[in-house]
């Protein structure tokens, strides 16, 4: 499989979800390629996942440091260039410090952490990360997290809804307090995604949420990352 | 050696979780008149020298760059440690 698409995976100092997300990419048939916060270089890699977990203790402010990380400048200058980027839980929140994706997350209203399996909608299928699901399709994916309250000014929330910026909704009740039940969000362009629930949690029979078809059946997260390869496979 | 204060708080117009559950405890300790309570940042940053005009625009750069996010956050004030503040370690 030498020519199957290269994903890299960054490890931050306090990354949690940095292996399964690896996983996930290697359970989607391409080759996962460790990316350390000390690196300066991607590595040729073809897309670029930014896991969830607590990038140094989410010190200062969640993701606030990891942004100034050498692999981040050149994650930035790779995103900018197109290179699929996505960005999960704790990635989302770097990818917001970044300035890549505007926002950002705070404290959950109602303060308490909160892990439950949560249903999306998927708003727009045609990111680079969702472009095998259909438009308004529902999923259901695991959410750990205790500063997911996605919010923007009026403007920005505007503007994101008016370019279909708003790639996952959630359903069946807001978990965090994100401002019109915003779970994910797009670039302008749709290679970079960021969204707030895990989908490398959902990527294998045995291990996902509950679904009407049995314990642990739920793998709706795999298509976020066959997504990607979609596209660099060209399917 | 000279140290520079600068505090960050919260946008008014963001919920503020942890100054709203800070408020709920007051009353339950006996503390009845705070209608409201938000909670900021205070750092301090050291230089080895004094605090020039120079430090706090470089302080003030630093605290726009990192130590807030303009997005949820305000810096409210830069500013020179009092003698009383640079003393106390």
């Amino acid at each position: 499989m030498s020519d199957a698409p290269r994903v890299g995976v960054v490890t931050f100092p306090g990354s949690l979800d940095d292996v399964d997300a690896q996983r996930a990419v290697r359970l989607s048939d391409a080759t996962p390629v460790r990316l350390w916060h000390a690196d300066d270089d991607l590595q040729n890699v073809d897309a670029v996942i930014l896991p969830g977990g607590f990038s140094y203790g989410d010190y200062l402010r969640c993701g606030a440091i990891a942004r100034f990380t050498t692999i981040m400048d050149a994650v930035v200058d790779a995103a900018k260039g197109g290179l699929p980027v996505l960005g999960i839980c704790n990635g989302f929140q770097v990818l917001c410090e970044a300035h890549l994706l505007p926002g950002a997350l705070v404290r959950n209203d109602h303060q308490q952490f909160i892990c439950r399996d949560q249903k999306l909608r998927i708003e727009n299928a045609e990111t680079a990360w969702t472009r095998q699901f259909s438009q308004g399709e529902e999923i259901i994916i695991p959410l750990k997290n205790g500063e997911g309250g996605y919010i923007a000014d009026e403007a920005t929330l505007d503007r994101l809804e008016a370019e279909q910026r708003v790639v996952f909704r959630y359903l069946d009740g807001n978990p965090n307090g994100s401002r019109r039940d915003i779970a994910g969000i797009a670039n302008e362009a749709g290679n970079v995604v960021g969204l707030m629930p895990h989908p490398e949690h959902a990527v294998e029979m045995g291990y996902g949420p509950d679904t009407a078809g049995g314990t642990r059946t739920g793998i709706d997260g795999q298509r976020i990352f066959t997504s990607a390869l979609q596209a660099l496979v060209g399917v | 050696m000279g140290r520079v204060v600068v505090d960050v708080m919260p946008k008014p117009e963001i919920l503020d979780p942890q100054g709203k559950a800070i408020a709920g405890a007051l009353p339950r300790l006996g503390f009845k008149n705070f209608i409201n309570v938000r909670q900021g940042k205070r750092f301090e940053l050291e230089v080895d020298g004094d605090v020039t005009e120079a430090v706090i625009a470089e302080v003030r750069d630093a605290a726009i760059k990192l130590l807030s996010n303009p997005v949820i956050e305000d810096v409210v004030s830069v500013r020179n440690a009092t003698v009383e503040e640079a003393t106390n370690v």
